[in-house]
């Protein structure tokens, strides 16, 4: 009997064993899936910055800043921050592409804050469910909005109108372009700063009207201090796209690399630059890894940023499971 | 007093102090329905709720005693697609009646939730809110009502010496306690609590029910619970609830001891529900 019922288990066992395998076949390709996106990053980061640190072969670090250049002009040396791959003596400082990233990015940032979090309130707060179910989807429709048609009005349209109103000095600029981007990061920033606030507990909403609080007390004392931590998140994500975005910087700030302070100057951004000199450069030469190396250190920014967005996202989610 | 609960061979010690039939009304409902949607949800209460008494509404899951409770500081209105008829006179003035300030009426009418629900801020930052929503700013005056309403609420020794750490860190019966004094901070008339102890350990409950005994001399507490012997501890006055009606009314030492409906009786010997 023993030896019957352990014989049965043996050929159970052997049946079994092609089932395990496929099975575990299967966990490793879904595996395979599941880390392939880690795997990509891993390898871009180790691509950039195989290639990015050859810059580093020819010339030296503070070339990154600036370079002493004798000018014919003054005839005498001079200290110039400049980008200028194409010239007797080439310049890669990276100052002007940071001036022009950083002045496209910030108030792109503060337009789509201001705009986005006010629109992720009424959404989560104030809408109608009707209203919201008819906004929620044109939302989406914007973010489906291809970059280089946001572009192609800002440099078409809003560019003339913006100049006819500020009297700027040049027609593209650094303020034009942030107008585009803002538009661009705009559905990233509503959609995680709402989903921030609607995490908020009806039972906090609740505490606070029965306190006797209006709607607005509710919102601005309860709803938005306890989601405030996602909303810092959706801005700081939404400023790391603002850093990346490419195609409406391209079309719309001037692309002049200029070391500048001012929101109405023409100006290059870090990505611009890559996407307007990468396609006529000769591989391997000076040049080409200066590029990458821009590439590099924009990749830094971003990740970082995102990265510090995820924790606070997540900490924020511990934090409101009460 | 220990009371033996009619034939169930149950003992339960019955709140009899005092005969509170004689204290005023303080809140009077006359034929109040409710709906939610096409939904009725309560049918034709009338109810006189004494002032300075506990009364406890009991009844099984979904009788509509938590709905009822929501009636009287119209915590409803939040809730899309709610309709209410008759009248809920408080001192004598209906709280549905358009000139009525909802805010006003959920200050004079706190309440403390199930769940407790301390606002992620300080605890000093949760007493506050209420004081301050309503225009106190000086520190003084606020540093005073948090130390007052610590205190009614037997929270003020635990907690007198980090008032800036986080609500969120204390034990959950320290949490229910903190909300009943951030309610207490609005200084309000009446107090509604929705089953406070019923997610709290028989140590927190005992506290909490401690405290309601001591509220019940400045304050009208209407409380819901799922628990008899909590009911019979607390309260003066017992309210059965069943389906959306109410069942029976009266002095708890009464529809303890001697119910007039037998589905009370059922349902407080525990045949049912």
């Amino acid at each position: 009997m023993r030896k019957e019922m352990l014989g049965s288990m043996e050929q159970h066992r052997l049946t079994k064993k092609k089932e395990v395998f496929s099975e575990w076949f299967i966990e490793k390709l879904l595996l395979m899936a599941g880390i392939s996106s880690t795997l990509i990053i891993a390898l871009i980061f180790l691509f950039l910055f195989k290639e990015a640190v050859q810059f580093f072969k020819t010339a030296g670090s503070f070339d990154l800043i600036g370079k002493w250049v004798y000018d014919d002009w003054e005839e005498r040396n001079v200290f110039k921050m400049m980008w200028q791959s194409i010239s007797e003596v080439p310049k890669y400082s990276l100052i002007p592409l940071f001036c022009g990233s950083f002045l496209v990015a910030f108030p792109a940032t503060i337009i789509a804050s201001v705009l986005g979090i006010g629109c992720a309130i009424y959404l989560s707060e104030l809408a109608p469910p009707k209203v919201r179910e008819m906004l929620k989807p044109t939302i989406e429709l914007l973010a489906g909005i291809p970059s280089v048609v946001i572009g192609f009005i800002m440099l078409a349209f809003l560019a003339t109108f913006i100049q006819d109103v500020f009297h700027t000095k040049f027609r593209l600029n650094a303020f034009v372009g942030a107008c585009g981007v803002a538009l661009a990061v705009l559905p990233i920033m509503i959609t995680i700063a709402e989903d921030a606030m609607r995490a908020v507990p009806k039972e906090l909403r609740d505490a606070s009207y029965a306190l006797g609080a209006t709607k607005w007390q509710t919102i601005w004392g309860t709803v938005v201090p306890a989601a405030v931590s996602g909303i810092s998140a959706a801005v700081i994500l939404g400023f790391g796209r603002a850093l990346g975005e490419t195609m409406i910087v391209l079309m719309a700030t001037g692309n002049a690399a200029l070391v500048t302070g001012n929101i109405f100057s023409s100006v290059r951004t870090m990505t611009a630059n890559i996407a307007a000199e990468l396609g006529s450069v000769a591989q391997g030469t000076e040049h080409y890894y200066a590029l990458f190396l821009v590439g590099a250190v924009l990749f830094t920014f971003t990740f970082t940023l995102n990265f510090i967005s995820e924790i606070i996202l997540n900490k924020m989610r511990q934090k409101l499971r009460m | 007093m220990e009371i033996k609960i009619l034939n169930s061979g149950k003992t339960l010690r019955v709140n009899q102090d005092q005969d509170l039939s004689s204290n005023t009304t303080k809140i009077l409902v006359r034929d109040l329905e409710m709906f939610y949607g096409p939904v009725r949800a309560l049918h034709g209460i009338d109810m006189e709720i004494k002032e300075k008494a506990v009364t406890a509404l009991i009844g099984p899951s979904g009788c509509g005693k938590s709905t009822f409770l929501r009636t009287l500081n119209r915590m409803n209105d939040t809730i899309p697609g709610a309709r209410i008829h008759g009248t809920v006179l408080i001192d004598d003035v209906n709280i549905y009646s358009p000139e009525v300030n909802v805010a006003v009426l959920r200050r004079m009418v706190g309440m403390v939730f199930q769940k407790q629900n301390p606002f992620p801020k300080s605890i000093f930052d949760n007493i506050a809110y209420g004081p301050r929503l309503h225009g106190v700013i000086d520190k003084a005056v606020l540093e005073h009502i948090v130390e007052e309403s610590l205190k009614k609420a037997a929270l003020w020794n635990e907690v007198k010496d980090r008032l800036q750490t986080g609500a969120l860190e204390l034990s959950g019966g320290q949490q229910q306690r903190l909300c009943i004094a951030r309610v207490l901070a609005v200084n309000p008339e009446i107090i509604l609590m929705d089953e406070p102890a019923s997610a709290l350990d028989p140590l927190s409950t005992a506290k909490i029910e401690e405290l309601i005994y001591e509220l019940r001399k400045n304050y009208t507490i209407v409380i819901v619970t799922h628990n008899m012997q909590q009911a019979a501890r607390v309260s003066d006055f017992t309210a059965y609830f069943y389906m959306g009606s109410l069942v029976e009314f009266g002095l708890t030492k009464d529809v303890f001891t001697n119910p007039l409906k037998k589905e009370t009786e059922d349902y407080i010997t525990g045949r049912f529900g």
